[in-house]
């Protein structure tokens, strides 16, 4: 017992075990969490990435590797055009004017250190230990300029407004809550994609809005909606927070304004040697909405994939309607919280209509896939200190949920590395998971107060925890050791993506709750101030 | 000790990622030792040329293999196929046998955990951070492979004995550890006279009896090693395969020692002499490839000898037996184990670049006692860890190396700056002195100060800074603008640098155990 106590006094000022590794401050803390994050991407960079060795298509690195080979052969107009010289069925380039300069960048780096991989049809399908080395390398590089520094900005901005808890720890612990994301890195480092780039632009531009910067703010959002169109999973949030707080101003209509033509600026910009003609700007244009590829692909855990156990939403209805249908689902589901925004914008509301936004998006609409869930994971992980059990349940479900991807991927030892990773980080000793029990119970009881511990006590109830986590764990082992029946060969993806979807479900209607409590507490505190 | 798991755990998830990573010969030499003693009879171990790898561990290592090869059978039993098993690339022979040291890292864990139960808890915390998360293990045993962590557990148990009065224990554990590891025997000269004057004392009877009990721990320890060898009338050939002296007086890439500066003398003073004039030829043999014939790797300057290098190392490591001879004390007893690590690996015959974890594990333990030894294990880690950067040589395992070295850095100085906080000493005595006389005040606060802070003088920062000079050299200039052209000359660079290095932290130790104990 005495030495307990002797011990607590040794453990520097605060009684903080991490003390020794935060005492100088925010920024070193960073630098030491970063280093490790970055051991941690080379280290799954080490493991397979998506279609390795798989003939004829491969997989997304031969994607991004393939325009990289477009873009630094051909000059920009043709990048987006079918011709004798770039074939769109293979793997043609599908993603925004901003990825496209990426690849023509990274390309450039390429072909210095290793020119063959970037030869003009002769590098189809080009495999080498060399070859793979360079590509992880951009996007390790990528990482480092773009989402390290955008999550250091965003962790300063989220301090200087006091809405964490006030320990250096707590911070150390966020940044690692976001930087150790582990769907996040399985993707970029290990399927391969350069997520990080338009994920790390987005940060910036909540930094930015957070910190009252707007324009800036507007610029770096178009910037991610420019490099990968599913960055408009967070458009509702942005414009309906952006758009509140020029209403709330003097002068809305100026505000707007400007804030307009900094959009259509920066798009113009970025568009450029796609303006010329309209024929060229709307070729591009379709390239990006790729309708013809069907509502859902494989199994996602979204509305429709879902639903189509029961429901033949393919064969039923055209593609036609089914696209308005989607439309209209997103938008529906999105409008609570966009209206929300619009009348009592507030930072912290801002980062729950982003997660609901996204969330809506996800579920409902078009042609989404299993890592679109990175997107609503991101504003979840900037609220880790707020949601701290929400964040555990729903990176579990997204890992899940990506599960049979990265199992093709052979990334599963990489799989469960990175979880038990992010378990021990998220429990560490001493962090805010494990101390603040009772500020978190007291927040159930205000929860429950306002009537939404109906939802709450579903979410986190131990029961279900418990019996859910038990059966992800089983069908982990499940799908990895048994074959499915011949009838059903995809019965456990079915199985995942439903238990999947239930669980988001359940979250996207309770952040939608607890988004709308948070304007109610603010008015109510508001009408207490004008009182005395 | 739910934070020394945390740590141990955090560690295991980084090595399970480092799985795929490149791996050196050392794991086929491991797998066929797999294989030897899976199948086939003990009296055939020592005996078996199947491979150019042949067994040359001491018996308990060979017993530990065979308790694996169990389970590696179970797994996949091509793995320990005599035949078949060679050169086996398969996914299950490299996840199996990285996982063997995974798991086998547990008892690292048990040794940090013993050695560190009685500390306080901010120096407990960072001595953990020294050694779970220790880059040169990482790199030696998990990219590289090898059973280090395993050993070093039992290295660090024995001590930990041994520093608690546990005598009898701490001289078994290490009994065990030769007995795993003949390389491990350079500390035991050091072990010999501690037990003999610490634990053998107490007049004539009592002395004598204690000497007889220790020794009899220790012939039983070695006859269950090599009894069975005895038995089958093999010792002569075990011992052959153990002390392979028919290598040369270097490793392939020179560890960074004394014999690196020995060989540039000779070179150097042999091309002054050919510029004046003198006709001196050129040595055939080569200092890695052994004693063939007669030949003398040298130009100029004798010639060396096993034999002279085993002088050499007694005679360093004299002044270290004389103390514990005359003053045996359980708390400096990592600090001479360790000193006896350094000097083997100074003057060793064929030491191995790995070896300078000997020195830089166990004084991890003392590293947190005072400033002077914070500063000297920051210096020393960082250059130890640095030496093994020309074991993973390949491109891809670059960025590891090279953020583990980073991290280590960054951690060490968080932690001993934790631990020796800038102004403590002047705040406290500014709040004493606060009406005396303003300028005495000042004076003394400020010495103070600079007495407990946590600071690198400018030359162990110009070092430093010379480390990340050689190894841009090295990776990015040489090749750039010398091209192929003395291919030798990044790696000579890099042992003669951390030779500087390890020289210095002989010395520090050396001065430290004359002058404070």
């Amino acid at each position: 017992m005495k030495k307990v106590v002797k011990d607590k006094l040794n453990d520097g000022e605060h009684g903080d075990p991490w003390w020794w590794l935060v005492q100088k401050g925010i920024k070193s803390s960073f630098i030491c969490v970063s280093i490790f994050a970055l051991l941690v991407r080379v280290a799954v960079g080490l493991h397979p990435y998506s279609g390795a060795n798989n003939r004829p298509k491969f997989g997304d690195y031969e994607a991004q590797r393939h325009w990289m080979e477009i873009t630094l052969n051909l000059p920009a107009k043709d990048w987006y055009r079918n011709s004798s010289v770039n074939d769109l069925s293979y793997w043609g380039l599908d993603y925004p004017p901003l990825t496209a300069y990426q690849s023509y960048i990274h390309g450039v780096f390429l072909k210095t250190f290793d020119p063959d991989s970037v030869g003009l049809f002769t590098s189809r399908g080009y495999e080498s230990y060399l070859g793979k080395l360079l590509m992880r390398w951009t996007v390790l590089s990528s990482d480092v300029l773009i989402f390290f520094p955008a999550v250091l900005y965003f962790v300063l901005v989220y301090r200087s407004m006091r809405l964490g808890l006030g320990q250096n720890s707590d911070a150390a612990w966020h940044i690692a809550m976001i930087l150790l994301n582990p769907c996040l890195i399985l993707i970029d480092h290990g399927h391969f994609q350069y997520n990080c780039i338009s994920l790390g632009l987005t940060i910036a531009a909540i930094a930015a809005a957070l910190s009252q910067k707007d324009l800036v703010a507007s610029v770096l959002y178009c910037l991610a909606l420019n490099h990968k169109q599913m960055s408009a999973y967070f458009a509702p949030a942005f414009f309906s927070y952006l758009l509140g707080k020029c209403l709330k101003n003097k002068n809305p209509v100026l505000e707007v304004a400007k804030l307009g033509l900094i959009v259509v600026g920066t798009f113009a910009v970025v568009w450029w040697p796609y303006l010329h003609s309209k024929e060229a700007a709307l070729a591009v244009l379709s390239r990006l909405a790729p309708f013809e590829r069907g509502i859902y692909e494989d199994y996602v855990a979204n509305f429709w994939c879902t639903s189509s156990v029961l429901v033949k939403w393919k064969k039923l209805y055209t593609t036609q309607s089914l696209r308005t249908f989607s439309l209209a689902a997103t938008l529906l589901t999105c409008l609570p919280s966009m209206v929300q925004q619009v009348l009592a914008p507030s930072s912290k509301g801002f980062l729950y209509a982003l997660l609901n936004s996204s969330f809506s998006f996800y579920l409902f609409s078009f042609q989404v896939h299993e890592k679109s869930v990175l997107l609503p994971l991101l504003p979840l992980t900037l609220l880790a200190l707020e949601e701290r059990q929400s964040l555990l349940w729903l990176t579990h479900f997204a890992m899940f949920s990506m599960f049979p991807l990265l199992h093709r991927d052979k990334l599963v030892l990489a799989y469960i590395a990175l979880y038990a990773l992010f378990i021990l980080v998220y429990f560490a000793p001493g962090g805010p998971s494990g101390r603040c029990n009772g500020s978190k119970t007291r927040d159930h009881r205000q929860t429950t107060k306002r009537g939404m511990g109906f939802l709450s006590s579903i979410a986190f109830h131990p029961l279900v925890m418990g019996f859910l986590g038990l059966c992800s764990l089983i069908l982990h082992v499940i799908y990895l050791t048994m074959r499915p029946p011949n009838k059903y060969p995809f019965l456990f993806e079915a199985v995942i993506m439903l238990i999947c979807f239930s669980q988001f479900v359940l979250f996207t209607l309770y952040f939608n709750s607890k988004q709308w409590m948070l304007s109610k507490h603010l008015t109510s505190k508001d009408k207490q101030k004008k009182i005395i | 000790m739910k934070q020394l798991l945390w740590f141990f755990g955090i560690a295991t998830t980084v090595k399970l990622l480092l799985i795929p990573s490149y791996h050196s010969t050392d794991l086929e030499v491991h797998r066929h030792w797999l294989a030897i003693t899976h199948s086939l009879p003990l009296s055939q171990w020592y005996y078996d040329e199947t491979s150019e790898w042949t067994l040359d561990y001491p018996p308990f290592f060979a017993y530990f293999e065979r308790f694996l090869s169990v389970f590696a059978n179970l797994i996949d039993p091509r793995i320990v196929h005599l035949h078949h098993g060679l050169n086996y690339k398969a996914n299950s022979a490299i996840y199996f046998q990285r996982i063997s040291v995974i798991v086998s890292d547990l008892f690292l864990l048990y040794g940090v955990y013993i050695s560190t139960r009685n500390l306080p808890s901010l120096k407990r915390n960072l001595v953990w951070v020294l050694l779970i998360w220790s880059p040169g293990l990482l790199i030696v045993d998990h990219l590289h492979f090898q059973y280090n962590g395993f050993l070093f557990g039992w290295l660090l148990l024995s001590i930990s004995f041994l520093a608690q009065g546990k005598d009898l224990m701490g001289g078994f554990i290490f009994a065990v550890l030769l007995c795993f590891k003949h390389l491990f025997a350079v500390a035991a000269p050091v072990y010999f006279v501690y037990l003999l004057r610490h634990y053998c004392r107490g007049g004539l009877v009592r002395g004598f009896a204690r000497l007889s009990a220790i020794g009899a721990v220790v012939v039983a320890v070695f006859a269950a090693a090599y009894g069975p060898f005895v038995y089958h009338g093999q010792i002569q050939q075990v011992i052959r395969h153990m002390f392979p002296f028919g290598r040369g007086l270097c490793h392939a890439y020179w560890a960074p020692n004394f014999w690196v500066f020995y060989i540039m003398l000779d070179k150097g003073i042999a091309f002054l002499l050919r510029k004046v004039g003198f006709n001196i030829p050129t040595p055939v043999a080569s200092f890695t490839g052994g004693l063939v014939g007669d030949a003398s790797p040298f130009a100029v300057l004798p010639r060396i000898t096993p034999m002279t290098t085993f002088i050499m190392v007694l005679l360093a490591l004299s002044p270290c037996l004389f103390k514990t001879w005359r003053d045996p004390r359980p708390r400096l007893i990592a600090r001479s184990v360790a000193y006896a690590y350094t000097c083997g690996f100074l003057f060793g015959w064929h030491v191995h670049e790995k070896a300078s974890l000997h020195i830089s594990i166990p004084l991890a333990l003392v590293a947190v006692e005072s400033l002077e030894d914070a500063k000297h294990y920051f210096l020393l880690s960082i250059v130890s860890c640095y030496s093994l950067f020309p074991l993973l040589y390949e491109a891809q395992e670059y960025p590891i190396k090279v953020l583990l070295l980073l991290l280590h850095t960054i951690l060490m100085w968080f932690c001993f700056s934790a631990l020796f906080p800038k102004n403590i000493a002047a705040k406290g005595s500014l709040q004493d002195d606060k009406k005396s006389t303003q300028y005495e005040s000042k004076g003394s606060s400020r010495t103070a100060a600079e007495k407990q802070r946590f600071e690198l003088g400018w030359v162990a920062k110009s070092y430093l800074l010379g480390v990340v000079v050689v190894e841009i050299w090295g990776q990015f200039l040489h090749p750039y603008l010398l091209g192929d052209k003395l291919p030798f000359l990044p790696l000579m660079l890099i042992s003669m640098y951390c030779a500087i290095g390890i020289v210095y932290s002989w010395i520090w130790q050396l001065k430290w155990i004359i002058i404070f104990s």
